[in-house]
Formats: C-alpha cells, structure tokens, sequence
C-alpha cells in the first residue's frame, strides 16, 4: 500500500512540531524516519497512524484520502516503542485482541482466531509461549508478541515507534536483522521511527532524515551518507568535521590561504562557505611546499585498524578542531604538525 | 551485603548495615506494639478461647446475633458495591478530566478519613430522615432511607468511598496513554478499550479497593448507629451488639461476637495481600 | 494544496463529550449526596436557631468539659504515637531484618479492627471480670471509665497513622544520605535531625495531622472504656452523642461544628501540603 503525506502541518499548542512535510511511501518499501529528539519523526508516524490530528495537510493511502478517518478505521499495525502489551493478558489474548474486537459480522470465529494466533506465533518464533503473560517475557520476546499482535489485523501498514529502544545492544542487533527478514519475507509497508543512524542506515531501503520538524533529505543509505544534501545531514550522520573557508575564483582558502582544494565546477565560486568532510577522506600531504591544511596534533587515538587524530588548525589564538583519520605508521605524536587535504568533501554557502 | 550474611553461614536477625539505631529503635516499636496492641489482641483472643464450644455456639446461634452479624455483613457488603462503582467514577474523574475545582473534589474524597464518624452520623440521620433535606425527596418517591438497613448502606457508603478511590487513583494514574492508543490502533473503540483493556488492569487495585471499604464497613460503629434505628433483628449492627452486651455485662456474648469479627478482619488482610501477591506476581506490579 | 480537516477527530485516549459530561455529573451528584451535603448539614444545623443559640451550647460547663478533655487526649496520644511511627519507620526503612513483612502488617492491625474491639479489648484486660481488674482496684488505680482507659482506646486507633506515613517515604529515600552523613563523621542523634528529619519533616505533619484529627473524633473505641460520665469522660463525640440522643439539636450540632471544622482545616492543610511539597510525600500516598 502506497502511502502519500502532503504538507502535513502539526502544532501543539501554537508551537509547530511539523513544517509542511510531504512524503511518498511506495508500496513494500522499508523506511527509516531518523532524526534527533524534537525533530518531528515520532509526531510523523503518528499522523500517518491516525494517533494525532494534522493542523493542515492530508495523508492518502493508496488513492484513498484517509485524513478523516479516526485511528481505528485506518487499519495500520502500530507497534509502541514500550510494546503496550495488555499486562493481564496472556501472549494469546494480546495477539487475538484485534480480531476479537471486531464487530460480531466482520469477527472471525473462534478456530479461525487461535489458528490465526498460533500462525503469528509462528512467525515470530514464539510457539509455545501462548499461555505466558507479557511480565514472563524478556525484552526481545516483548518486542516481536507486539509486532506479532499488530500484524495480526493485516494492517496495510506497519508503523514502528523506536522498535529497538528500549533492547540492550546484543538484542537490538540480532532483533534488527531478523526484522530486515520479517520484512522480506511479508512485504509489508513499514515505517519505523529511529534516533539510531546506524540501525536505520542498516535496515532501511530508504532513509528519511529530519530536523526541526522539516525532512532534510529522503534517499538510500549510500544518497544520505555519500552525498548528504545539507549541513545537517552531513554533520549528523557519520562523523564528520567542518571549516569556515572563503572561496575565491573557484579556490578553497582557509584563513586567507590556499589549502590546495578546488571548488567543483558549477559549485560556489566566490564568497563564505563551509567546508564538510569525513575524517576517512583525507590524504596527508608530505610536501612542504604543497598548499594544504596544517594542524597541530592534540590528542590522537587508536581505533581499531586506524589512528584517529584530533588537530587544531585554528592556532593559539582561535583554536579550531577537526578529527581526520591517518595512517598507522605516520608521525602523529601530541604536539606535532600534520598537512593534510580533503580528498571529498561538500561545500556549503554560508 | 547479601553475599556476605550467606557467605559467614549463620543465621542472623539483620543484615549489617552502619546505621545505627536498629536495636533501639526496634526494641521501642516492638515493646510498644506489644503494649498497645498485641496484648491487648491476645486478652481478647485469650478471653474467647477461655469460652466452651457449646457457649461459644449458643451465643453465635442466638437469632439476634445471626441477624446483628448478617446486617453488619450484608450493608458492608452492599455499600462496598456501591463505592466499587461509584469510586471507579470519582477517580477516573479526578485522575481524566482537567475542570475547574478538581484539586477541590480530590481533597473532598478523603473528608470521610478527617470527618469524626460521630458528626457524620448526625448529619446522614440529619439529611436522610424523613423529615430531612434528602429523606423529604426520598419520601415521596416511596423510599426511606433512615432507621433501617438502607440507611446503614448510607454511612457505610459514605465511609468506604475513600478507601476505594485512594486505591485505585494511583493505579488509574500510572496508565501509560500507550496502552489506549494500541487498543485504538488494534481497532477497539473507546468502549471496548475502556472494558476490555484498562479496567481488568485495573482488577486487583479493585479488589483490594472492594476488601478494604467492606472490612471497615463490617466494623463501623459511629457513623451508622444514629442513621440506622438500630432495630434489633432488622437494623442493629454486630459492633452495637457488642456495645449493648458489654453494657449487660455479658462479656462472654460481647467477646464470642468480637472473636468472629476480628477473624474476618485477619482474612480481609490476609485476601488483600494474596490479592496483592497474585498480581505481582503475573502482570509484575501490585495493586 | 494544504487544506484545513473539516471533520475534528477525538484524541484515540478520551472518552466522547456525552460520555465525559455523564460521568462528570454522576461523580459530582454522588459526592454531592454522600459527602458534601453532610459537611453543609452540620454547619447549618448548627445555626438553625440563630448565632446566640450556637454560641450558648459552648456555655455549658460540660461541653466545655469534654472540649478539654479530647484536648488532653489528643495531646497525649498524639506525640507518643509520633515517636512511635518514627521509631518503626527507621527500624523498618534503613534495615533489612527477618520478619520485616510481619512487623510491617502488624502496624497496620489497628486499621482492620472494628473501633468498638479496639474498646472491648482494654475492657477485657482491666475490666472487673479480668486478671488485672481485682488488683487494680485494690490499688484504687482507674484505668476503665477513666482518662487512661480514654487515652489507652485513643493510641489503639490512631496508631497506625505516622508510621505508616513514614515508611514508603523513608523507604524510597534509602541511606544514602544517612551513610553520608555517618561518613563525614556526624554522630547517630546528629544524623537523624539534621539529615533525616529535615527530609521527612512534611510526610511526618502530614501523618500527624491525620493521627490528630482520628485521635480527636475516635467515637467508637472511646465510647467502650469511657464509661459517658459527663464532665468527666465524656469527649467530644460522646458528648455530641449524648446531646443528640437528648434531642439537644442544636447544641449536638454546635459541637459537630467544631469538629467537622477541624476536619476541614485537617484537609486544607492536607492538600495545601500536597500542591507544594507532593514530591516530598508522594511515597505516603501510594499506599
């Protein structure tokens, strides 16, 4: 089921949550709302699930404008970054609870219900566990009964509010994995909610990064991380460091001088800019003579197979840090130079 | 500091700790409790078990006693009902709605607990006599509300509500919104959500609600004796039995009566902390 | 292009306006009928007969009498009561010890019995049919139909209510400040009034306020040992009693009146306590 989100707006209480977001969810597509605290992406899943109310804008499922229509008409599959499983219900109640609250015509009979139940179990690999109650569960257990219970109504949506939040990190992993299956194997529509940039750059085939209750940019895992649209979404996602550069006649200057990097053709010609890079994608330049960036090493750190190096380029005067990846058997000791140069980077216009 | 008292393998009162003050403290209470209370439990129970069986029964089996201990059961029994129903309403009320004035009806719940039960059966008989304000309206629809059984569920209801409310309010405030909005997204309407999903999780604080209010009304004396026309037979309550036969120096009939009461008060407690128990035990949370 | 919803959808977690505004007027009209219009009852019945009328009930030397002596009570069980509930609660918080549980039950014992058995019990123990009762009049020592027997029925009731204020409180505050102070070298006396009391200090008013106003409106347990001497053992919700059985109305109700007004200063203070320091004494209300 397609889903289409056009300039939804949403205040609480005259402060607006969401600026004029539009959004289109192709059918079977598995998507990531990734962002920080307060920026709109759990206010987003909860529009799209009928939760909240819009301030403007209208949500479309398929061609079907499902604006007007209360939480329980929109037959989405909701699962809550707590789970909200009914505590004094056993695994089988919680699972049937959909259909037994169906009016009595559109209700199936009880055999059909505990085969439906016993089925979802299944999936879930959670046969055997009927009779327990969500108290007798672990984390991870919790987690798959309320995807379990919300898939039970054949929602033509799963929505997923920080499915792995409240998991210790081993869990996560391995409940992440077998969600990406889960996925594959149903083909659901799914939008999860996530803080975590690494699960959603993992999991999602699209990723839609927000701030401030604005979408920054929507593409896959590669778009977001290798071609980042925005400073935002350069900065919070991976890690990167930023320069305050000028640029003049098409070349990249820092503090007046020439640090041997271009501006691409068709990019900014004149004037301020930012400059974002990944400290992965820097070369350290040996030539003394080679205009480059020159930092002084304060601290430097091994990690894993490489040595990351925290410089100040800035100087005494106006320090300015930026961390930049290099090689093992370079001279990084504190206290010591290093020229380096941005191999990619983006430049964005102040 | 729990490895330690296993790993030293003997048994001890308490485990170490720096505070000090655990023997002084503990011996007052101790020494305290024993004097004001569990003596004086014990002579009663002493008392009791100093009666023969046959006397004990003669006096249980006497009709006005029956009747005296049935009414006490029955009202408390009736009004514990009655504050089930309408306390679920005051505190999902108080807990739900934002109106003006909800601090206002929040304090008002706990004025049975601050109220002298002798004031307050002065101004129930006052109200729902015939003749009173309530009773006058009462009359004319055919009820009478006072100087018989009914008026005995007034106090009684009148006494217990708080002990329902204050129970239950907690528990009704600590719902995550969550749990309604997945029953909404599982597409129960608001009916269904409310029945099916919040108040069963609200059962056990219920009961626990229930068993207090009828276990207080069960032993209420003050507020119902001026409402309830204490006729024998049909409006007089156990607790004035016990008045009325240690005022005849009956103190066998006052002790047998007493004796029965108090084994039901034992077995409210020991039903609330199953219920409490129980609860904890499977949805991990108590009442 | 963006356009405005033209039909309002109800949040999924309220209830729709009819139901919200029923259950608004059944909350309100039951505590309207069963515990408001009591309170109301008691003042006005009061002045039913003009302000003279009112003022003249308190001219009479025993009701002034019996407003002494629920002062005198009050004023003696009510501080024993409270290093009692401070005693316990700093046994029962700060240490882990074996039968922890069944202290904790035993405290509330009191609550589940019947106020006329909390009498019956020192009726029993120093009555004239007792062990002690022969010795004590031997020794010419009244303790039954007498201040001490008033007092003993008083402390029965009334004791619970610090302790168990106390107790969650200081439980969910722990140690830690405790061992804290021990640490930078303060002695136990000093460790408790400048660390634990000032931490306790509102949850232990609030739980005498509430011992206060039982200890000055029990009318069931007092009513058994006082034996009704007026100007000597009535209290006053016996004297009320008395008044009211005389058809004395409006004298009954004048005294009511200044009992149901402390009840009312009782709550003020109460919620007052809560809106500014209700973190401070939440845990006492979770019980």
């Amino acid at each position: 089921m397609d889903v289409s989100v056009k300039n939804l707006r949403k205040e609480f209480d005259r402060y607006p949550a969401l600026h004029d977001v539009s959004l289109d969810i192709r059918s079977g597509e598995l998507i990531a709302l990734l962002g920080p605290s307060g920026s709109g992406k759990t206010t987003l899943l909860r529009l799209i699930a009928g939760l909240e109310q819009p301030t403007l804008g209208s949500i479309h499922f398929g061609d079907e404008d499902a604006s007007h229509k209360t939480v329980q008409e929109r037959n989405i599959g909701f699962v809550f970054q707590h789970y909200a499983l009914f505590r004094h219900m056993t695994v089988a109640d919680n699972i049937a609870f959909g259909l037994t609250v169906r009016p009595r015509g559109e209700r199936p009979p009880k055999a059909e219900i505990r085969r439906r139940v016993s089925e979802l179990l299944e999936m879930v690999q959670l046969s055997g566990l009927e009779k327990r109650y969500p108290n007798q569960l672990s984390g991870g257990q919790r987690q798959r009964v309320a995807l379990a219970r919300a898939m039970a109504i054949e929602p033509r949506v799963l929505l997923l509010d920080e499915p792995f939040g409240a998991l210790d990190a081993k869990v996560r992993k391995e409940l992440r994995r077998w969600l990406r299956e889960f996925h594959d194997r149903t083909g659901h529509t799914t939008v999860f909610v996530t803080h975590d940039q690494e699960e959603a750059l993992e999991l999602a085939d699209r990723v839609v990064v927000m701030s401030q209750g604005k979408i920054e940019q929507v593409g896959s895992s590669d778009d977001v991380y290798d071609r980042p649209n925005s400073p935002f979404v350069f900065s919070f996602i991976g890690d990167s460091a930023s320069v305050p550069v000028s640029i003049v006649d098409g070349s990249v200057r820092f503090r007046g001088d020439e640090i041997g990097v271009a501006a691409p053709e068709g990019d900014i010609v004149s004037g301020e800019a930012t400059l974002f890079f990944r400290p992965q994608d820097v070369a350290v330049v040996t030539d003394p003579s080679a205009p480059a960036l020159e930092g002084r090493v304060v601290t430097s750190r091994r990690l894993a197979g490489t040595r990351i190096a925290d410089l100040d380029i800035g100087g005494a005067d106006d320090p300015l840090h930026v961390e930049i990846e290099v090689p093992l058997d370079a001279q990084a000791a504190n206290g010591t130079s290093i020229r380096f140069r941005p191999l990619r980077f983006k430049l964005f216009a102040k | 500091m729990t490895t330690t008292a296993a790993a030293s393998g003997r048994w001890r009162l308490r485990q170490p700790s720096v505070i000090p003050g655990f023997g002084l403290t503990l011996g007052f209470s101790l020494a305290y409790l024993t004097l004001i209370i569990l003596i004086p439990l014990a002579g009663l129970v002493w008392r009791s078990a100093s009666l023969s069986g046959a006397e004990f029964l003669g006096i249980l089996s006497d009709p006005r006693t029956v009747n005296a201990l049935k009414v006490s059961f029955g009202t408390a029994f009736i009004a514990a009902i009655v504050n089930v129903v309408f306390g679920v309403i005051v505190a999902w009320v108080i807990v739900r709605y934002e109106f003006p004035g909800r601090r206002i009806v929040d304090a008002v719940v706990d004025l049975p607990f601050a109220l002298p039960t002798a004031v307050a059966g002065i101004a129930l008989a006052a109200l729902y006599a015939p003749n009173g304000w309530i009773g006058q309206i009462l009359n004319v629809v055919g009820i009478k509300a006072a100087f018989n059984p009914t008026g005995i569920v007034i106090a009684l209801v009148f006494i217990g509500l708080p002990f329902v409310v204050r129970t239950v309010q907690p528990v009704m405030e600590e719902i995550d919104s969550e749990i309604e909005e997945a029953a909404a997204t599982l597409g129960a309407n608001r009916f269904q959500t409310v029945f099916r999903v919040l108040l069963p999780g609200l059962a056990p604080a219920i009961l626990t609600g229930f068993a207090l209010a009828f276990a207080r009304g069960v032993g209420e004396y003050g507020s119902v004796i001026f409402i309830a026309g204490n006729i024998p037979y049909v409006s007089e309550i156990a607790p004035l039995l016990i008045v009325i036969r240690l005022e005849e120096f009956s103190y066998g009939a006052a002790t047998a009566i007493a004796t029965i009461m108090l084994a039901l008060s034992f077995a409210m407690l020991l039903v609330i902390n199953l219920i409490q128990a129980w609860s904890r035990r499977r949805y991990g949370h108590g009442a | 292009m963006a356009h405005k919803s033209s039909r309002r959808l109800r949040s999924p977690t309220t209830e729709a306006p009819a139901a919200r505004y029923t259950l608004m007027a059944l909350a309100f009209l039951f505590l309207t009928l069963f515990l408001l219009l009591p309170l109301v009852a008691v003042f006005i019945e009061a002045f039913r007969k003009g302000t003279a009328e009112f003022l003249a009930a308190f001219g009479d030397p025993d009701t002034l009498a019996a407003i002494r002596l629920t002062l005198l009570v009050a004023v003696i069980a009510v501080p024993l009561n409270l290093v009692f509930g401070v005693a316990a609660a700093w046994a029962i918080a700060k240490f882990e010890f074996k039968g922890k549980a069944f202290l904790t039950t035993l405290i509330d014992l009191p609550f589940s019995v019947s106020p006329v058995i909390s009498g019956l019990v020192y009726v029993l123990l120093f009555g004239a049919g007792s062990v002690l009762g022969p010795w004590l009049k031997s020794h010419g020592i009244e303790i039954l139909f007498a201040v001490p027997g008033i007092v003993l029925a008083t402390i029965f009731v009334t004791f619970p209510f610090v302790a168990r204020e106390l107790i969650p409180l200081m439980q969910e505050q722990g140690t830690g400040d405790e061992e804290a102070a021990l640490s930078l070298g303060a002695s136990g006396w000093q460790t408790f009034w400048y660390v634990t009391l000032p931490n306790i200090k509102w949850g232990l008013l609030y739980g005498v306020l509430l011992c206060n106003a039982r200890a000055m409106g029990e009318f069931g347990a007092v009513s058994v040992v006082s034996g009704h001497i007026r100007g000597l053992t009535n209290t006053m919700p016996l004297h009320v009693e008395i008044l009211y059985n005389e058809y004395n109305f409006v004298a009954a109700f004048a005294v009511a009146s200044l009992l149901a007004a402390l009840a009312l200063v009782t709550l003020i203070v109460k919620t007052a306590l809560e809106l500014h320091y209700g973190a401070e004494i939440a845990a006492g209300r979770k019980h």
